[in-house]
């Protein structure tokens, strides 16, 4: 037993050097804050690499776009943010508001927002932004199921995340699951947000909540469910406070 | 400037105290006068209204009514602060007397607002003494030496010696030699009368304003291969780029034109975020507008001329070429604006920027991103808060109905948006959004409140009008999704 698993990491150490690319532990992680998750995710999500998020119905759009707006927050390191979406989209889901984007800790002045005509268009201008170093971290936001958004798609823009370091995020409202080369994938839903202990009045919405599911990861096991909260002082997830960990699914067989 | 009728005046800070600089005509009817304190001038005319002094403002303007002077001659000099100098010599004959070209021009001025006097003569410093002075004079001559010696134009104690001497006026300098002017009171003053009498050459340096850049290829038989035009225009770019480099500048618009033989002209414009000398990056966005046509470029029977323009120019240094670290990612960043909004269009890349407004989707609006970022105050969110502007906003507010409303007054318990039935959980409001004052139309006020379904969706509504008795139910709308 013990000689398979080292045969298999040899195995596994010959065709990384065969891809030519660099190993995973070596890659810089973008940490959410919340230690339930980073711990999951070994450190937290890879940079210069493509994350998918995905919204779990059509009413969630508001919370897939804040998800990533603040996972590109972290990831972002000062640089702009540049934002690309089709006009389908922007119809679908409402223009940003960068005074909202402010109220979720973002620096408004420095989102850059691009409108394409169809989602041809948005894969060509995402390949030429994922390529260009000085972007601190790039939002592709599409609506629908587009057919050229296929393996080889998202493998050309995993290839130019990795040669720039930009973290790349692929958001998609209303898709069904399709084969990716994402480094993770990720289901965002509204979830209820705790009620603010402090002098606000009872019953106001707290803070922005969500559940994450994560679908799926390149190299590990995925399938488990967090719930968790923004902060917007700090800048990071959180626990909700008062709310009971809700640990879903672990998958069966270990990998 | 200043509300009717109210006398007004312009001030600037001397030695601590503020006096006047200048003042308007009805002010200075009630007996004020520049070089006066502020609290005196107040004293006696007690609503006097004062403005500060913007002396590069009003550099800025004189230098466009320069401008709009060459239509006269393309010799026109500013003869600061209030002044311009035009040599009409040969261009007096496009109007039918001088007199007539002065009433022109009065009248121009006049239209903009600004009263002018004006003099001709042989030489500049004399027109120009004579529009400032309007000595009396039958001829030109007489009233030049009419004219104080102040119009000499030296300095404080040089005039004050030859008022001393007993020289109060040019004629009395005139009279007496040249070499005894000299010896005392300077070579300065000599020359400055020789000038002003016609006797010496008065140097005039016009506002010469620089001709774009232009660069082109005429070719002696036409071209009918599109892609050698495009070679050629690398060619052109490339000269055009050593011109810049002379001057220490970089084009931001870049204009190529195609000229076909049977008259018809293809244009081409791009534009750059950051003045730009690089060859390469600059041909690659014409083959991205290029790329971008509806129809491609049709050489019909050839083209005869190929010509370069760059209308926009802006001042690049060595310096600013030399790039290191966080630098050259920003200037990637330009980079990739440029390409993407030549490709997309300008309009379509944008940033935002603040806007100080009550209506929220008034209170921010977009620029292209090539135009560079005005320096902004965003609101900054109070900590501890919950967000209370949601990140997208539907423009314009979608309508939704089967309003359940718990109190009249109150958010809604239940409502259905998008064929979905949203049950509120928790909401927190009223904020009032009024339309502003000013508006001619009465809008009706807003009732914003954020909602919380038992989904966890968080939305931003607001009731339309307020609930009065007698009026129609208000309406609600969804403005926009909270994270």
């Amino acid at each position: 037993m013990t000689e398979s698993v080292a045969s298999l990491s040899k195995l596994r150490r010959r065709l990384a050097r065969i891809e030519g690319v660099r190993s995973r532990d070596v890659c810089a992680r973008l940490t959410t804050g919340c230690a339930a998750v980073d711990g999951w995710l070994g450190g937290g999500l890879s940079r210069g690499r493509l994350h998918e998020v995905m919204a779990a119905e059509r009413g969630d759009a508001g919370s897939v776009a804040g998800f990533a707006a603040m996972l590109a927050l972290r990831a972002g390191a000062g640089r702009p943010l540049l934002w690309l979406r089709t006009e389908a989209a922007e119809r679908r889901c409402g223009r940003l508001y960068a005074t909202g984007l402010g109220e979720l800790g973002l620096d408004a002045g420095a989102v850059l927002v691009g409108l394409v005509a169809d989602d041809a268009a948005l894969l060509k201008a995402a390949n030429d932004a994922a390529r260009c170093a000085g972007v601190g971290a790039l939002l592709v936001e599409c609506w629908g199921d587009p057919a050229c958004l296929d393996l080889t798609a998202t493998r050309r823009l995993m290839l130019a995340a990795e040669a720039s370091g930009v973290t790349v995020l692929l958001l998609r409202m209303a898709a069904a699951e399709s084969p990716s080369a994402a480094d993770t994938r990720w289901r965002v839903a509204a979830a209820p947000s705790v009620p603010l202990a402090d002098g606000t009045p009872a019953g106001a919405p707290g803070h922005p909540a969500f559940e994450i599911e994560l679908l799926r990861r390149r190299a590990g096991p995925a399938g488990i469910t967090w719930r968790v909260e923004w902060n917007r002082e700090r800048r990071t997830f959180q626990q909700p406070a008062g709310a009971a960990v809700s640990g879903a699914v672990l998958p069966v067989a270990a990998g | 400037m200043g509300r009717e009728g109210v006398p007004y005046a312009v001030i600037e800070k001397v030695k601590g105290a503020h006096r006047l600089y200048a003042v308007d005509p009805a002010a200075a009817g009630l007996g004020i006068a520049p070089g006066m304190t502020l609290a005196d001038a107040r004293a006696r005319v007690p609503d006097l209204a004062a403005f500060d002094h913007a002396p590069h403002d009003d550099h800025v303007w004189l230098e466009r009514l320069a401008d709009g002077c060459a239509r006269y001659t393309p010799w026109v000099t500013l003869d600061a602060p209030d002044g311009l100098v035009l040599d009409v010599t040969g261009c007096v004959h496009l109007f039918a007397s001088e007199t007539a070209l002065a009433a022109d021009a009065a009248a121009r001025f006049d239209r903009l607002g600004v009263a002018v006097g004006h003099a001709f003569a042989g030489n500049p410093d004399a027109a120009r003494a004579l529009a400032r002075y309007r000595p009396s004079g039958a001829s030109e001559d007489e009233a030049v030496r009419r004219l104080p010696v102040a119009a000499l134009g030296l300095d404080g104690e040089a005039t004050l010696a030859l008022k001393r001497a007993g020289l109060k006026t040019v004629g009395d300098v005139v009279v007496r030699p040249l070499s005894a002017i000299a010896a005392r009171f300077g070579g300065d003053a000599a020359t400055r009368v020789r000038r002003i009498v016609g006797a010496a050459d008065s140097p005039l340096s016009p506002r010469m304003v620089k001709p774009p850049l232009h660069v082109e290829r005429r070719f002696a038989e036409p071209v009918a291969r599109t892609d050698y035009a495009l070679a050629v225009l690398g060619d052109l770019m490339a000269e055009a780029v050593a011109r810049l480099a002379e001057d220490q500048e970089g084009g931001r618009r870049f204009v190529a034109r195609f000229f076909r033989t049977d008259g018809l002209v293809q244009r081409l414009a791009v534009e750059t975020g950051r003045p730009s000398r690089d060859v390469a990056l600059v041909l690659r966005l014409f083959r991205e507008r290029i790329d971008a046509l509806a129809d491609p470029i049709d050489p019909g029977f050839g083209f005869d001329l190929v010509r370069l323009d760059i209308p926009v120019a802006e001042r690049l240094d060595a310096a600013q070429l030399r790039l290191e670290g966080g630098a050259v990612a920003e200037a990637e960043l330009a980079a990739l604006i440029d390409r993407l909004s030549t490709r997309l269009g300008r309009g379509r890349v944008r940033r935002f920027a603040p806007r100080d407004r009550h209506l929220p989707e008034q209170a921010e609006f977009t620029l292209p991103a090539v135009e560079a970022a005005p320096p902004a105050a965003w609101p900054v969110p109070e900590a501890g808060e919950p967000p209370l502007r949601p990140i997208h906003l539907f423009d314009p507010p979608q309508p939704i109905d089967s309003v359940v409303a718990g109190v009249p007054d109150g958010p809604p318990a239940k409502f259905r948006w998008r064929r979905t039935l949203h049950e509120v959980a928790r909401a927190e409001g009223p904020e009032r959004i009024a339309a502003p004052w000013w508006t001619p139309r009465e809008a009706p006020t807003r009732d914003y409140y954020r909602v919380e379904d038992r989904r966890g969706r968080r939305l931003w509504i607001f009731r339309h009008g307020l609930f009065e008795d007698g009026r129609p139910m208000p309406n609600w709308y969804v403005h926009g999704v909270f994270a």
